[in-house]
């Protein structure tokens, strides 16, 4: 596949958002500046990046715990996150959904999900509405190499396989379920060994390598947008950060070496020494492109800061769409 | 809306799939989904007659795969669709417990009310056909416990019809529960597509001296008891829920201030069910009007038996409906 200089600035873009929004979201929560839980997407930009640059935007993506990266390269609104992130009601949730469940249905990112597995049925629902209508839209469903020991996950891979839903299966391989080694809860080495059990053809990249997961994610959208039903694919990847958090609280569930090696194989530094090397943008040229992300990352913690909370008493609406019964 | 009454005969289960004929002519964005809903028209035969005439996109047969069948209903109804989704027996619900109390229910309350969830679940309910432990349970207490969810249990072939034309069209997720022993009682139905709104209960059996709230099979079991009741100078008014969640809580109220006696009636098993909820709320609001503490029948602390002389006993009747109320009527006439 022939791959432009425009896309390798696409998918340079859409890595470093996610790269810095993440960072800044992760200082603000070792800062106690933001609640809750935090599962930052940091180390995994290639995936996220690489899958969203093949897609239109009316494309759904079904996401997962570790889901901000989805959605900022799905094109989601820094500041309209960092608030959601920080529980304000300019947020994308209005501050009631938070981390797990940030979502941007306009962008048709069907949201972050706090049950593991969980957002594999409701992508497989979203693919299914497009075969309903008969247009070429295409559903991708992003998980972890956990979610594939979940029943739901099974269950929505065999159906979206079974009905030959316009579907994409794109497994993130961090190597980690939470903070057990992926090893001692699968019994293969690679998770795309499932994908034949459901009759969908799987293919393997590096996880790490932004073009090598565009070139497989345009082939199987492609393939899902022709009505040939779901494909699988496995991306190994890695997190830099924890399961949950920055620091390591606890046990040491990794060795430094271990995580070193991989930063060795840091996909946006990757991505912008072949850009270097190729003549696509100079060293200067990406470092403005950084300046200005980090401009408008720096823009949206001043959004979420300056923001405020709820109102109480937006605490009881959209439990129910009124009308009807309510 | 319009609450219809022609008089034509249909069964409850006849009226269940005449509103899917009717409801999936009307809005094209209505679809049905489930194990053995399409080919074979659903196990008891609801959905009869849909993939014939809609074909197969509409009424789709699915794996045996709970999860994702709710999750199928989920992602298609935040993409725009109408859909219904069956869940064979009730007791599966469990099986799915994780897509409709976790995301159905509260999809539209995390995303800052950024979608509707127009999903509509359906499933069969309740003992009564020696099916054991695992396909017998009455389980809408704990439905009604979830904020985001509501719930239809309909006791009439009228009912069945009107109440699922107005889950298909609300724009929250329902789950509308059919009655496995009510399938084959007729009514009167009317033919066009009508719908009955959702929460509205209905007073089913007017009368001055208790109330009996019930919803579901045990409506038809109260009436009978309320007719034993009359014959012994007791007039009960009986008032059919209908809709769970939202609960019309004001009907039973205001019969309560008139009656000043009250008995809840369920199938589901009486220890924190719909009755406990029922009773804690009468007393919040009419405790001055009641003469006697609110009684509370429902099946007893353990699983469904499968042994129909097991079963029978189990299940409430209009013997042991009949003396419940008897024991909350005669309170007032005991010594102060």
């Amino acid at each position: 596949m022939e791959i432009s200089n425009e896309v390798l600035k696409d998918l340079h873009v859409r890595m470093l958002r996610i790269r810095l929004f993440e960072e800044a979201a992760g200082k603000l929560f070792e800062n106690s500046e933001m609640p809750g839980f935090i599962h930052l997407y940091v180390g995994q930009e290639a995936v996220a990046a690489g899958v969203c640059a093949t897609l239109r935007e009316d494309d759904q993506i079904g996401s997962t715990h570790r889901g901000h990266g989805h959605l900022v390269a799905k094109g989601g609104d820094l500041s309209k996150m960092m608030a959601e992130l920080m529980g304000k009601a300019t947020g994308y949730c209005n501050g009631k959904g938070g981390s797990m469940h940030i979502c941007d249905l306009e962008l048709n990112m069907l949201g972050a999900n706090g049950i593991v597995g969980a957002g594999a049925p409701i992508a497989v629902g979203a693919a299914f509405a497009n075969k309903y209508r008969g247009n070429d839209t295409v559903a991708v469903v992003f998980f972890g190499d956990g979610a594939t020991n979940i029943g739901a996950f099974h269950e929505a891979a065999n159906m979206a396989a079974a009905l030959k839903l316009p579907a994409v299966f794109v497994c993130e391989n961090n190597e980690y379920g939470e903070y057990t080694p992926r090893h001692k809860t699968m019994a293969i080495d690679d998770v795309v060994d499932r994908a034949a059990g459901y009759g969908m053809p799987g293919v393997m990249v590096d996880g790490m390598d932004a073009v090598a997961v565009y070139e497989a994610s345009a082939q199987a959208v492609q393939r899902a947008r022709a009505g040939h039903g779901p494909s699988f694919i496995e991306a190994k990847t890695y997190r830099y950060y924890n399961h949950h958090g920055v620091q390591i609280m606890g046990f040491k569930y990794r060795t430094d070496e271990e995580l070193e090696q991989w930063k060795q194989r840091d996909a946006i530094d990757a991505l912008e020494a072949r850009m270097q090397a190729g003549g696509v943008s100079s060293r200067s040229e990406l470092d403005a492109v950084r300046a200005e992300i980090q401009a408008s990352v720096d823009e949206a913690v001043a959004f979420g800061k300056d923001s405020p909370y709820p109102e109480l008493d937006t605490m009881l609406t959209d439990v129910y769409t009124l009308g009807g019964a309510r | 809306m319009t609450d219809s009454t022609e008089p034509r005969e249909l069964t409850y289960l006849g009226a269940v799939n005449e509103a899917l004929h009717q409801i999936m002519a009307e809005d094209p964005d209505v679809f049905c989904a489930g194990e053995d809903v399409g080919a074979n028209g659903g196990v008891f035969g609801s959905f009869g007659g849909l993939q014939a005439k809609y074909g197969e996109l509409r009424s789709v047969d699915t794996p045996i795969s709970e999860q994702a069948i709710i999750g199928l209903g989920i992602g298609a109804a935040v993409s725009g669709l109408r859909p219904v989704v069956d869940l064979m027996f009730m007791d599966f619900i469990l099986v799915a417990m994780d897509q409709i109390a976790n995301q159905a229910a509260k999809l539209k309350y995390m995303f800052g009310g950024k979608t509707s969830l127009p999903l509509t679940i359906t499933t069969n309910g309740g003992a009564g056909l020696s099916a054991a432990a695992q396909h017998s349970q009455s389980l809408e207490a704990m439905l009604c416990h979830v904020p985001g969810l509501t719930v239809v249990m309909p006791s009439t072939p009228h009912d069945a019809k009107g109440l699922l034309v107005s889950s298909i069209r609300e724009d929250n997720p329902v789950i509308y529960v059919k009655h496995k022993r009510l399938f084959g009682d007729k009514g009167p139905c009317a033919e066009e597509l009508f719908s009955i709104p959702l929460g509205v209960a209905k007073i089913t059996r007017p009368g001055n001296d208790v109330t009996i709230v019930t919803y579901g099979r045990m409506v038809g079991e109260s009436m009978k008891a309320a007719k034993i009741l009359e014959s012994e100078g007791i007039d009960a008014e009986v008032i059919d829920l209908r809709t769970l969640q939202p609960m019309d809580v004001d009907t039973v109220i205001a019969s309560v201030k008139k009656t000043n006696h009250c008995v809840v009636v369920h199938e589901a098993v009486r220890f924190a069910g719909l009755g406990a909820e029922i009773s804690s709320q009468i007393q919040e609001a009419a405790f001055d009007y009641l003469d006697a503490p609110v009684g509370r029948i429902g099946a007893p602390f353990s699983p469904v038996p499968f042994s129909p002389a097991l079963e029978a006993h189990y299940v409430p009747d209009k013997k042991r409906i009949a003396e419940g109320v008897r024991a909350a009527v005669e309170r007032t006439s005991l010594p102060a």
